[in-house]
């Protein structure tokens, strides 16, 4: 256990600089910083002594409460990845935008429409797009948001459902916009009611209920509740696997 | 780091080790090796961190004095007050909410709606979050959520397999109402529009889990958590319940007599302490993972801190199964980037076999998860066929091709979207090259005890989700913990809201409890050197903390 315990020192109570053979410098909201090379953005900021309150989450690529940008000198574009997820490079400016403030629509699921007016009525900012991609570039799961902005204007709610589906919900399509859309928000919805909707029903999972309401497994409770843990282990180990 | 070569994201020598998983990739097509009886798993499991020797010691002090923990988690039970009674002052009521939850992941959420459903107006309802709303272990869950619905299935057998997986440990009423609601909960997802994995017939698309003998894993591609939450939390914000971000609990409040009356939050930002009077408090404050038991990794999320225990056992709940850890099998262990994060049991439900430096299949792939991750101990440091890694770790090919070459070529884009961009990111092709992994410290098996209801032992205290123990014994079988956020979530959140509807509320705050739990510290002997709850770990850099000055 100890020499597991020692081969996971780094990640666990942070590094130490003797082991370090290669640097880098970024900078940090315009303040330089030597960390060592190989660190994610976020291991790296941390080496250098902050300690997050915003801008961590999961850590882990799930959340989006890491979202940074950065550029690099001689370097013209604004580049946009998850701090936990990218490694430092050589001379990275970088700032982390951890919180996007963006309207949300309120809607009851069970009372909308299955159309495109839908989506138009809440977020009749939809028409505004203009196909310029700039979303689609800054967002930090690669996902083809334009293409699913131009799907919901067109009521394409499965194609949007596919499209957005792995998005994390960072915010940072919505900050960058030139047309103020959230694309986060109407994906979300058009999620929701592909789900809903879109989908046919599960008749599996419906005879279940109806047979777990008319009490069908009484007598099994009945008999497994009262089982001694010797009874419970015969019944276990004499349970058959389905084949694959 | 400049002067390692990489090729396809793999050092030279991995790489050479790789030639040889490639090479029996086909023999190894048709072969499993066999389930272990319960014998061979008794023997592999004395290697689990769990059983290896050190590690734990006895609770000395409260209700569970005697019983057996983690000596991180101990540290933390025998630790003093974040605040001193006489700095707080309690007069001053800044929230009034009839139901109080505290934790905003899958479990917390779920509590606020069904809490609303059940007739508490959306303003009696508050929710605190010590990160963002869904900073939470619930959205990084990948693999699944388990329900019985196929013809062939049952609850009864889901009961049989969690036991099984639990160690017979597990509060059978409590187990009972698990995979009872577990059809209910689906449902209820699927008519908020969750977009669950779907045969063309409309049927669930439903995988294998580690330690189940039917097909029950209910997934979202390798976003299930992620999804589930997405969607619930919008179903949340829907209804305009107040929530509050960056307010952690740092001690409940108390009657005095036994009662859970409120709790006292605080402003992450700018430190200020906020009090919350309540008729009742559900915590769903999650796990333990950033405690880094035993040394090792996690997949948890930034905030947990196990805060959920240190509250609860101060305001006199018991616990229960403090005694066992589940180390996720398969943690990432290359590239250093990752170490720890969680590559899904999904993988294996879907034929990526564990395989050695020799290239051979070791153990049978869907092991519950404590025995799993053992053998990949034993694998790594008994029989010494672990791949070493350029950091000193040790660890287990998992051949992720072979899904490929079992399901057919574009299956890992389809499922796996997280996991494959995770390593694309470190120019890793998991398509065509394993990855390695080893055992990840994962999930806290016990927690606050509860009954069916989510009621613990204190009056007006429900618990939900990781931080609750009983549900799944000694260890957890994949996709039962979503499933007991959800099941769990919506028990204690309809409970908690007819107790509130008969509950008079007597409006009395105190710290008494806490007072007294600092005297029995005392009376024990322990040291003041350690405070807990501690909300966030600090992974700074030693060197920065060494020339740190306080200025203001």
């Amino acid at each position: 256990m100890d020499v597991i315990a020692e081969s996971n020192k780094s990640v666990t109570t942070g590094i130490d600089e003797k082991d370090i053979k290669n640097w880098v410098k970024i900078y940090v909201m315009g303040k330089a910083y030597r960390v060592p090379a190989g660190l994610t953005i976020m291991q790296a900021m941390e080496f250098a002594g902050y300690r997050f309150i915003r801008s961590s989450g999961c850590r882990a690529g799930f959340c989006g409460a890491c979202a940074t940008i950065y550029r690099k000198a001689e370097d013209y574009k604004l580049h946009a990845v998850m701090a936990c997820q990218t490694r430092v490079e050589d001379g990275m400016f970088l700032v982390q935008i951890p919180f996007s403030p963006a309207e949300k629509s309120i809607y009851n699921i069970n009372k909308e429409n299955y159309n495109v007016g839908t989506l138009f009525k809440h977020y009749p900012e939809l028409a505004r797009c203009l196909s310029c991609n700039t979303c689609t570039k800054s967002c930090p799961q690669d996902l083809e948001v334009m293409d699913y902005i131009q799907d919901a204007i067109k009521g394409n709610f499965r194609a949007v459902a596919e499209e957005s589906f792995d998005c994390i919900q960072c915010g940072l399509c919505a900050v960058r916009c030139p047309a103020e859309l959230v694309q986060y928000h109407i994906a979300q919805l058009a999620r929701r009611m592909y789900g809903r909707y879109g989908t046919k029903e599960p008749e599996l999972l419906n005879a279940r209920l109806k047979e777990i309401e008319k009490g069908k497994y009484k007598n099994d409770w009945d008999r497994l509740l009262k089982a001694t843990t010797k009874e419970l282990e015969k019944m276990y180990a004499e349970r058959e696997r389905e084949p694959d | 780091m400049s002067e390692v070569k990489y090729i396809r994201g793999y050092p030279e020598y991995m790489r050479e080790l790789i030639d040889t998983v490639n090479q029996t990739r086909i023999k190894r097509k048709d072969y499993t090796p066999r389930a272990m009886s319960m014998e061979e798993r008794g023997n592999v499991l004395k290697l689990h961190p769990d059983f290896a020797p050190g590690g734990k010691r006895k609770i000395s002090i409260g209700q569970n004095k005697g019983d057996i923990g983690a000596n991180e988690v101990v540290d933390l039970l025998e630790a003093y007050p974040l605040v001193k009674d006489e700095e707080i002052d309690l007069s001053k009521v800044d929230y009034e909410p009839d139901i109080l939850i505290i934790g905003g992941g899958l479990a917390g959420t779920s509590a606020a709606i069904w809490a609303n459903n059940q007739g508490v107006p959306a303003e009696k309802i508050l929710l605190a979050n010590k990160l963002r709303h869904g900073d939470a272990n619930s959205i990084m869950a990948e693999g699944g959520t388990q329900a019985a619905d196929r013809p062939n299935d049952s609850p009864v057998i889901h009961f049989l397999d969690a036991m099984g997986g639990g160690h017979f440990a597990n509060k059978p009423d409590v187990l009972k109402a698990l995979v009872e609601d577990a059809p209910l909960i689906i449902h209820w997802l699927i008519e908020l529009g969750a977009m669950i994995d779907r045969e063309e017939n409309g049927e669930f698309s439903e995988k294998w889990g580690g330690g189940t003998c039917r097909r029950r894993m209910h997934a979202c591609r390798d976003y299930t958590g992620l999804e589930e939450f997405r969607v619930l939390r919008d179903e949340f914000r829907n209804r305009k319940i107040p929530s509050l971000e960056f307010y952690p609990a740092v001690e409940l409040l108390t009657d005095g007599e036994g009662r859970a009356t409120g709790a006292i939050l605080c402003n992450l930002e700018t430190s200020e302490y906020e009090i919350v009077k309540a008729k009742s408090i559900i915590l769903a404050t999650g796990g333990f993972g950033r405690l880094h038991i035993r040394g090792f990794p996690t997949t948890n999320h930034y905030g947990a801190t196990c805060d959920g225990l240190v509250l609860a056992y101060r305001a006199g709940a018991k616990l229960r199964d403090t005694d066992t850890v589940q180390y996720h099998p398969t943690g990432a262990a290359f590239p250093p980037q990752i170490i720890g994060l969680l590559l899904t049991e999904k993988l294996r439900s879907m034929g990526a076999q564990p395989v050695n430096k020799d290239g051979e299949a070791f153990v049978f792939p869907l092991e519950p998860r404590d025995v799993e991750a053992a053998s990949f101990i034993r694998e790594c440091y008994v029989r010494n066929k672990g791949i070493l890694t350029p950091t000193g770790m040790r660890g287990i090919w998992l051949d992720t091709p072979l899904i490929e070459v079992k399901n057919g070529e574009g299956t890992i884009d389809k499922a796996f979207p997280g996991m494959k961009r995770m390593f694309e990111r470190f120019d890793i092709d998991m398509r065509t090259d394993p990855v390695l992994v080893f055992p990840t410290l994962h999930y806290q098996n016990g927690g606050v005890e509860t009954d069916p209801e989510g009621k613990t032992d204190v009056e007006g205290l429900y618990v939900a989700g990781e931080v609750s123990g009983g549900v799944h014994g000694k260890n957890r079988l994949m996709g039962n913990s979503t499933l007991d956020c959800m099941v769990f979530g919506r028990r204690s959140g309809i409970y908690a809201a007819e107790y509130v509807k008969k509950a008079k509320r007597n409006g009395k705050l105190s710290l008494e409890h806490v007072k007294r739990y600092v005297n029995m510290l005392e009376k024990a002997g322990i040291k003041r050197e350690r405070k807990a709850p501690i909300l966030l770990p600090d992974y700074r850099g030693k060197a920065v903390l060494a020339r740190m000055i306080d200025v203001f």
